[in-house]
């Protein structure tokens, strides 16, 4: 059974790697700086970002922008895998109709050219570590682990997001809302620690994607993000647990997909 | 080597008839409180059996709604049957609705590499292919153009094209022996000819009969999702003939 599966997946590698091209390809074609655009989009909202909350709140701290560009970094990779996979299977009903392929590839292709252009977009961050002085150590390399987490969150999040979207368009437009509560609770331009500790703090606890945007700022401004080891504990599990729902709630429903397409 | 190509083994296909047109979740929440999610089954295809010979091209006959579409579905792997299974030995490629899968942004050469993706072949086989495939939808000026920019002809020529230089062992024809222009036709039906003689594997739906019996050898009758006849092309065509009067 299980070397089926391996074998299916080794035939249609190829179409996993055409799919991960086109949607690198197709998102910025006709665009002048094409691919220029995934370092340039986090250059010019960091800076807006950073004009708005250190200029008009008297922040003091020099290196916010590189606080906020982690933040945002993370979550954009969250938000566009996520709906990028929650509308893939809909995006190629036409093949769907047509062609039997495992349907998994369409979002695990979605989950993936997000993760490629995210990683392209870290080099920014690089930028700026430079630029702002903040320079790396051994725990700097902890920083994998977040980034792990964060790649499994999403790919479950978008498996489970896009068997719903299936049975229930709604869902594309709920998905919306969802995603800003989730924003205003990852800390991205705001100090984290002043709203942990407030009355709503437990907002905040339960939010996984919050806890790795934690772990990674972490990890990026030389920290042991395992001092406090719940922060870690809490986003692995719910990121490993978020995949198995995904894979197990898809695999259960692909074969109806085709009548609701 | 297995000595049949395709096995259907008992295939039964059950449709939900009202379910299919339930997409908002505001719908399903009223009809769920009224209770009106009645399902209302229907089989389109009922205890189908049948095997087909490697190298045989089989004519699938029927009225229209006798469920010939759904058959071909179910043997591409499309839906999966609610009974029974199907057993595919070799690489099976599908020409309907010929270009359905391309991606109108991308390019004829860029739709090339994604469509024979799509029918899981690897890309050094679309390189050695590449230029055959060009070349026979005659799209050489062209191939570097956005496929929004096609004409509907030139596309399915494309489509015909990727489908047939990719040398299936199985294939699925749903009346696309109708392609492009009196020229491309010929040539087409030329060339699936001359993929008969490389004992290739064939379904043919069409509902012309002489078509069938010009390009089959076997045939099998399809009424109301049951198989009614199966055998050699004289027979099948006898009963058919019979049938339709």
């Amino acid at each position: 059974m299980l070397k089926k599966q391996i074998d299916t997946f080794k035939r249609y590698r190829f179409l996993l790697r055409e799919l991960v091209k086109k949607g690198i390809k197709l998102k910025y074609r006709r665009s002048y700086l094409g691919i220029l655009w995934t370092l340039l989009e986090p250059i010019l909202t960091t800076c807006v970002l950073t004009l708005v909350f250190s200029g008009f709140f008297h922040k003091g701290d020099k290196t916010f922008p590189v606080y906020i560009l982690t933040g945002r970094l993370l979550y954009t990779f969250f938000s566009s895998g996520s709906k990028a996979a929650m509308k893939s299977i809909r995006a190629h009903a036409g093949m769907i109709k047509k062609v039997y392929v495992p349907k998994y590839i369409y979002p695990l292709s979605s989950v993936l050219f997000n993760f490629v252009i995210f990683a392209i977009s870290l080099i920014v961050l690089v930028g700026a570590l430079f630029i702002f002085k903040v320079y790396p150590n051994w725990w700097t390399l902890t920083a994998i682990l977040p980034l792990i987490m964060l790649f499994l969150l999403t790919l479950g999040a978008g498996m489970i997001l896009s068997t719903l979207s299936v049975f229930f368009r709604d869902l594309e437009y709920l998905w919306d809302v969802g995603l800003m509560m989730i924003m205003y609770t990852c800390a991205i331009f705001y100090d984290d620690k002043a709203m942990i500790s407030s009355a709503n703090g437990w907002v905040f606890k339960i939010n996984p994607l919050f806890a790795i945007i934690k772990d990674f700022r972490a990890a990026i401004y030389g920290e042991n993000m395992f001092a406090s080891p719940a922060w870690v504990i809490m986003p692995a599990v719910v990121s490993v647990l978020s995949v198995v729902i995904g894979v197990l709630m898809f695999k259960k429903n692909q074969d109806k997909f085709i009548l609701h397409i | 080597m297995a000595k049949y190509a395709i096995e259907v083994n008992d295939v039964g296909m059950k449709f939900n008839l009202s379910q299919e047109k339930l997409d908002s979740l505001k719908e399903y929440v009223i009809k769920m409180l009224k209770g009106q999610l009645k399902y209302n089954e229907f089989w389109a295809l009922k205890n189908v059996n049948f095997k087909v010979e490697k190298g045989d091209r089989v004519g699938i006959l029927g009225l229209n709604g006798a469920g010939k579409s759904t058959l071909l579905k179910v043997i591409a792997g499309v839906f999966k049957p609610t009974e029974g299974s199907v057993v595919r030995h070799g690489r099976l490629v599908p020409l309907l609705e010929l270009g359905a899968g391309f991606d109108s942004q991308y390019t004829g050469a860029e739709n090339i590499y994604l469509y024979s993706a799509v029918l899981g072949y690897s890309k050094e086989f679309v390189d050695r292919k590449f230029d055959e495939i060009v070349k026979f939808a005659e799209l050489e000026k062209f191939i570097d153009v956005p496929i929004k920019n096609y004409s509907s002809g030139m596309k399915t020529r494309l489509g015909f094209a990727i489908a047939t230089q990719v040398e299936p062992d199985i294939l699925i024809l749903d009346e696309v022996l109708s392609v492009g222009d009196a020229k491309f036709r010929k040539k087409s039906e030329a060339k699936i000819m001359s993929m008969f003689k490389s004992n290739v594997t064939v379904l043919f739906v069409s509902h012309s009969l002489d078509q069938v019996k010009r390009l089959c050898n076997k045939a099998i009758i399809l009424e109301h999702g049951q198989l009614i006849a199966s055998g050699d092309i004289d027979e099948v065509a006898a009963i058919y003939e019979e049938k339709t009067k």
